[in-house]
């Protein structure tokens, strides 16, 4: 465990200035992360406009503070790293980091948490600052705060978990933008990231229940907008972990044969 | 004459090139159909909760993910690819072999690099784009169609002359390849009509990355709603935007040195 802290302590100390080196691509990144949940906040928003005020559950102002927390969540749960992959694979240089004496999911996670510190503050000035033009109605109860610590700490693991799993497609095929484009259409329609799922047919909703998308973006911005009672949170909660535990499980079946199959391209 | 034959020339060498590797087409198939069918999936959500959208009915906002899929496939086909290739060209030095070349450098950038596979996207969007008209069953004149066709050209050109100014900048910074991609992400606003947005993202949709011009803006002119302010104006920034690329082209061709030699 001592090892694991200073291991993590050493990452954060290289993989920050690293970060710090990319600040254009960071800002250049943020922009894809603040307007697409923008284009769907306003797109809705106009639909409840034209509505008479509501669509759904969701009027314009809710809709409003739908997409901007969501504009959040899905900043502080997102991964590169199925790009990241495919390059480290093409290129060979994921043999240096088989030769680490250390799991390669380690520095991905330090890379991950501290380009999120550099950026996260960005985020959540742009986020007030969309929030004084938009007006969303938002007034969540103070234990909602507390909840979302671990829910998005479980989120983010979630998301990261199957990713990663996801990312290690490119051991076996060289067109994994193919693969990641159905995740995408997949996260895009079933964790909430084009509209709440409770504006889809009850259908898509069962199946959102029952797959992991929901429980990545979804599930946390509900609750940050006050719309889960503290019951469901805690029911939420084992279902995040069961997805934790079930993604760790996968993760290690799949790189354990992953790694054998890989044959150092360029070395 | 001689400029389409050299565009013809490098097609054929695209076509060529890419014939090599047949099951491409299917996994492109498969990702355009794939992507279309998420944009009509999104726009079938908004529908079923509503009927109209900022009074754009359902068949006019198909009109319009008709267009954003043929401009985007024409920026996919030729734009994107040749900028891309001429950055990375600016960073080794492989310039040089352009600048040797009997023919206007400028061309050569923007032409050489075709992505073939593109041509799916401009196919499902003029597949949508008629699909979209038959059902709003508009009688469109031939005035309406020659309008429609100059606003797409002057989005076009627009966009080409926006990317090549973006990337003539690699003249002066050596990485500029992510400027590139504010454009993509931009670019996704132009999926839905402009005028739903607040005005700030407005104003910076038409005037500082120019996506209203490529999408919205012809939209518009087949759905009717086009005015002769906006109909003049593109055509005014298209011509401005183009001599104005064609002039940053060649203060930033005289800071090239080669990185090679």
């Amino acid at each position: 465990m001592k090892a694991l802290t200073e291991l993590y302590a050493q990452q954060f100390k290289t993989t920050f200035a690293m970060m710090l080196q990319y600040r254009a691509a960071l800002a250049i990144w943020m922009i894809g992360h603040v307007l697409e949940p923008l284009i769907y906040l306003v797109v809705w928003s106009t639909a409840a406009s034209s509505r008479g005020g509501s669509v759904g559950d969701y009027s314009t102002r809710e809709f409003a503070a739908y997409f901007l927390t969501m504009m959040l969540v899905n900043h502080v749960t997102y991964t590169w790293i199925m790009w990241e992959f495919e390059y480290r694979i093409r290129h060979g240089s994921l043999s240096a980091a088989l030769l680490r004496p250390v799991h390669p999911i380690h520095s991905d996670i330090a890379d991950n948490v501290s380009s999120k510190l550099i950026t996260l503050p960005f985020m959540i000035i742009i986020a007030a600052g969309l929030a004084l033009l938009f007006h969303p109605n938002l007034s969540p109860s103070p234990w909602v705060f507390l909840a979302a610590i671990p829910v998005l700490l479980l989120a983010f693991a979630i998301r990261f978990l199957f990713e990663w799993t996801l990312a290690q497609a490119a051991f076996w095929t060289t067109r994994v933008s193919a693969i990641n484009q159905i995740y995408f259409v997949l996260v895009l329609f079933l964790s909430g990231q084009i509209a709440p799922l409770s504006l889809f047919p009850r259908s898509v909703q069962i199946a959102a229940e029952w797959l992991p998308f929901r429980w990545m973006i979804g599930f946390p911005v509900e609750l940050l907008l006050g719309r889960i009672a503290p019951v469901q949170a805690m029911t939420g909660v084992g279902v995040q972990v069961a997805w934790v535990i079930l993604g760790l499980i996968l993760l290690k079946a799949v790189w354990r044969r992953g790694v054998r199959t890989y044959s150092a391209v360029g070395a | 004459m001689s400029y389409l034959r050299l565009l013809f020339a490098f097609f054929r060498m695209s076509i060529l090139g890419e014939m090599a590797y047949r099951v491409n087409f299917f996994v492109q198939l498969f990702q355009s159909l794939l992507e279309l069918a998420t944009a009509l999936a999104g726009v079938a959500v908004i529908f079923s909760h509503t009927h109209t959208l900022g009074g754009w009915n359902p068949d006019e906002v198909l009109a319009l993910v008709g267009v954003y899929f043929l401009v985007g496939g024409i920026i996919g086909l030729v734009i994107q690819p040749g900028m891309e290739q001429f950055i990375e060209s600016v960073r080794d030095g492989t310039l040089d072999f352009t600048l040797t070349k009997p023919e206007d450098a400028q061309l050569l950038i923007s032409i050489r690099r075709i992505e073939i596979w593109k041509l799916i996207d401009i196919g499902l969007g003029m597949g949508v784009l008629a699909i979209a008209l038959v059902r709003l069953g508009a009688a469109i004149g031939g005035l309406q169609t020659g309008i429609f066709i100059l606003m797409l050209l002057s989005g076009a050109t627009i966009v080409y002359s926006f990317w090549l100014i973006l990337a003539a900048l690699s003249f002066w910074f050596v990485r500029v390849e992510n400027i590139l991609v504010i454009f993509q992400s931009m670019y996704e606003a132009g999926r839905w009509p402009i005028s739903l947005y607040p005005g700030w993202l407005r104003f910076g949709l038409t005037f500082i990355v120019p996506v209203a011009f490529a999408t919205s803006v012809p939209a518009e002119a087949l759905t009717g709603r086009l005015n002769q302010t906006t109909l003049l104006g593109a055509v005014a920034a298209a011509v401005i935007l183009f001599l104005a690329a064609r002039f940053f082209w060649f203060v930033g061709l005289r800071r090239y040195s080669g990185a090679s030699a």
